[in-house]
């Protein structure tokens, strides 16, 4: 067995309110990462799994304090050192890769300069040797150009590269131990497993300890050894990635595998509509862009129909055109030409032309609830208002309809009273869902409503969509890049990329193969529970992607 | 999220707690100033006009608290009354800019386009002109007089509000909560009042303090130079310019009412900056 390089012991991080009140965020936590091996802290956002890598770094982030236990790097204690010492521990013995690089590089240096900074000012390197070893990095990486990508600026390489350039940066001075902090969760599924690919190469061929912090379990049955799980700074569940993958014993582990994003097992098969209605919605060959003639196109030729009591799900990566599509439908943006109907009648393109009604039976929920829900009222009158403005219900009225409509999606009634900042993240959302609810619409357009919460909550958010369609009779617009969400709750799906939709029809049809080449690259990409998954989906990825190039 | 019960006393207990010292200093005496403001009359010694000794420039004694001005009137009771009508007219100014400032850059970021791209560029070209210049042409050409003298400042100032309040309704028009409301069909009222306003409130209160300290130095600057407040009508300003001949017989005569508007506007500034950096904070904590 290979010695232990960090040893972590009963840590424990506290953090202090106004009334100097502790309240632990991290509660005695131990383990082991022996040289050569990756753990994985996995868990949902508030589960202390950052503030323990940072820990491992002898770092508290501002408010939080170390109290108890200890980090043992090498036999050498890390808490214990002073800040001069830590210096030269950070950036050369641990380094640290952040979840967006984009706000992490400098834009007014190239990119060479940046990787090369640490070494050059330790004097562990000379300037040329440093440029080498950089250059040796990209190799590794697999980045396009080598030999010249150092020279660019942050801004002319894409998001995925730039987190592979992250990763050139920490591995520069041969660190011992390497923390990723969701390296991958800002980029675009197609793009993901490229970086995990050769985050993974990297670690092996270096034979680095790494600590990858995520929250997506099926990401890190690619790279991790072990993992661990974490639940409000406590450990819920040990052991290696195959225990913890195929035989979980906690109840929370068994949650959160159920919750990843995976395929489902049957897709729902489609019903054979006999009698022929007028569609709800009905989008008929819309072009759009943007600038001043909208000559930046956005979406083009679009056409797609969404039936009454149905989920029509959109997926493609950022910008695809999917959010600008949802945005016409709603009349947040006017079409170039062609023209939305709603139950056959053509609508206006510009919202101060369209009628109330037709306003209300076309409601949009928005990605994140945090922004969506305006800080400064109340949520009685942010779900209020819709019900106040459409239906000219009374205050009385509107009361009694607000604590109907809460407890519609599952939120105790007390919450009328509270402001959208005293909410979780997931409860932000639901009142996000139930503000479009109160119009009692026919459509809600749902742009990535579930991208930014964790998986089980996320999962909780589909399952109330279901059941309020069983309910109410709703249809779905489902905008997302994430394939397995919407095969999980869609009948209809359509693919669009670069605008266009290149593929169309029920869920069944379009994602069971063979399928169009972009369609089965997006498939492609969503991770599987397996941990020889990553080796194969890379290689295929690259046929596909030549395949998509030379058509 | 640590939640707590909001009522006033808890409200007040908090505030008293995130109190530094130079904020205490500071609203102690603003509270000072203006409740002299609100009683100059009952608490003046004397009738400011009238004159009780034939000295010019009488030290401080225990009849005349501050000594005699330069007509050998009881300087504190014009100093009391000074300060009354300083700051009434600095708050009506305040207040004037700030409803058509705040009017207009709400207007100009919630329809945008045009109308902003109109409302702008006329008040940069307004911002170019110099303050003082401006007024002074004004002030000249139409005579001094109360009303000219509220609406000229109150005009300059708005140009500064207009800035801030449209920097702040643009970032607040784009927030995926306006957008919610754009897409139910909401007018631009409702938008303006209940989406813009309430998000905005903070900064134009810290915005408030400063140009209400502006408009209190640009009247004493007015007054000092003679186009401001007219005699028998005294402010701030006025009485630091009719006594400046003190200085020359060694005494402090006019030294009072400079320092008094120093202090005001002192006093003012570390309040706005204690209201800025506490309202900061509890954002951070909010998140």
């Amino acid at each position: 067995m290979a010695k232990s390089l960090l040893t972590v012991k009963n840590l424990s991080v506290c953090v202090k309110d106004k009334q100097d009140n502790q309240h632990k965020i991290v509660d005695n936590i131990s383990f082991v990462v022996n040289s050569g091996e990756v753990i994985a802290l996995i868990g949902e956002s508030g589960s202390g799994k950052t503030t323990i890598s940072l820990s491992c770094m002898g770092y508290a982030r501002p408010g939080c304090f170390i109290t108890d236990g200890e980090v043992r790097l090498d036999e050498e204690s890390v808490l214990t050192k002073s800040l001069k010492e830590l210096q030269t521990l950070r950036g050369k013995e641990i380094t640290y890769v952040a979840q967006s690089a984009a706000a992490s590089f400098n834009g007014a240096m190239t990119i060479n300069a940046q990787v090369t900074e640490i070494p050059i000012i330790t004097k562990a390197m000379t300037k040329e040797e440093a440029k080498n070893k950089a250059e040796k990095l990209y190799k590794e990486l697999e980045l396009p150009n080598p030999d010249t990508i150092g020279l660019r600026y942050p801004h002319q390489v894409s998001g995925g590269q730039l987190q592979r350039l992250m990763a050139a940066m920490a591995m520069i001075s041969d660190p011992k131990l390497l923390i990723l902090d969701e390296p991958t969760t800002a980029l675009d599924v197609t793009t993901q497993i490229e970086v995990l690919h050769s985050f993974k190469k990297l670690i092996k061929n270096n034979n680095t300890a790494a600590i990858y912090v995520t929250h997506d379990l099926s990401l890190v049955a690619q790279v991790a050894d072990h993992i661990l799980v974490l639940k409000d700074g406590v450990h819920i569940e040990y052991g290696t990635t195959n225990q913890i993958i195929n035989n979980p014993q906690e109840d929370y582990t068994k949650a959160l595998i159920e919750a990843a994003h995976i395929m489902p097992d049957e897709l729902s098969s489609s019903y054979l509509n006999t009698s022929k209605k007028t569609s709800l919605i009905d989008v008929q060959d819309i072009t759009a862009g943007y600038g001043k003639k909208q000559e930046m196109i956005a979406v083009k030729n679009v056409n797609l129909s969404v039936e009454p009591g149905e989920t029509v799900g959109i997926i493609g990566e950022s910008g695809s055109g999917k959010t600008t599509l949802g945005r016409i439908i709603s009349g947040l943006m006017a079409p170039k030409t062609g023209c939305v109907m709603l139950n056959g009648k053509p609508l206006k393109g510009d919202i101060a032309h369209r009628s109330r009604d037709e306003l209300r039976d076309i409601q949009f929920a928005f990605q994140m609830a945090d922004v969506a829900l305006n800080p400064r009222q109340k949520i009685e009158k942010i779900l209020g208002r819709p019900m106040q403005f459409y239906k000219k219900l009374s205050k009385k009225e509107t009361r009694y309809e607000v604590e109907k409509l809460l407890g519609r999606v599952e939120l105790p009634t007390e919450f009328s009273n509270r402001y959208p900042t005293e909410l979780s993240g997931g409860q932000r959302q639901r009142v996000n869902l139930a503000r479009a609810l109160a119009a009692e619409p026919k459509l809600i357009i749902c742009d990535e409503i579930t991208s930014a919460l964790d998986t089980i909550v996320a999962q909780q958010i589909l399952d109330l969509l279901q059941s309020l369609q069983e309910e109410l009779g709703l249809s779905y617009l489902f905008i997302t890049h994430n394939i397995a969400t919407v095969a999980q709750i869609s009948k209809k799906i359509a693919v669009m990329r670069e605008g266009k939709i290149i593929e169309q029809g029920f869920v069944e049809d379009v994602l069971t193969p063979p399928c169009h080449e972009y369609t089965q690259l997006l498939l492609n990409s969503v991770p599987e529970m397996r941990t020889d998954w990553l080796d194969k989906a890379v290689i295929e990825r690259r046929q596909l992607l030549a395949e998509l190039n030379r058509l | 999220m640590i939640l707590e019960k909001n009522d006033w006393k808890s409200s007040i207990s908090e505030i008293v707690k995130d109190l530094t010292p130079g904020a205490f200093l500071s609203i102690l005496f603003l509270i000072l100033v203006i409740l002299v403001g609100l009683f100059a009359p009952w608490l003046a010694p004397f009738d400011q006009a009238e004159i009780l000794t034939n000295e010019s420039f009488e030290p401080p004694s225990d009849l005349l608290w501050l000594g005699s001005d330069f007509l050998g009137r009881d300087l504190l009771s014009r100093l009391i009354n000074g300060v009354r009508v300083t700051l009434f007219l600095a708050l009506l100014i305040t207040f004037l800019s700030f409803i058509m400032g705040v009017g207009l850059g709400f207007l100009a970021a919630a329809f945008g386009g045009r109308i902003d791209s109109i409302i702008s560029r006329v008040n940069d070209a307004l911002l170019s002109f110099p303050a003082l210049m401006l007024a002074l042409i004004v002030i000249n050409s139409l005579g001094s007089s109360f009303t000219v003298l509220v609406f000229t400042i109150a005009f300059i100032d708005m140009t500064r509000v207009f800035r801030v309040s449209r920097a702040l309704a643009v970032n607040i028009m784009v927030m995926d909560y306006v957008e919610a409301a754009v897409v139910r069909g909401e007018g631009k009222t409702w938008i303006i009042l209940q989406e813009v306003l309430p998000n905005s409130i903070t900064p134009l209160a810290a915005e408030f303090g400063i140009r209400f300290t502006y408009a209190i130095l640009f009247i004493s600057a007015l007054s000092f130079l003679g186009l401001g407040v007219q005699p028998p009508q005294s402010d701030l300003g006025v009485l630091v310019k009719e006594n400046m001949q003190a200085l020359l017989y060694g005494e402090y005569t006019n030294i009072y009412p400079a320092l008094t508007i120093a202090a005001i506007a002192i006093s003012m500034n570390v309040f706005v900056d204690w209201l800025l950096k506490r309202s900061s904070a509890k954002l951070s904590e909010e998140i």
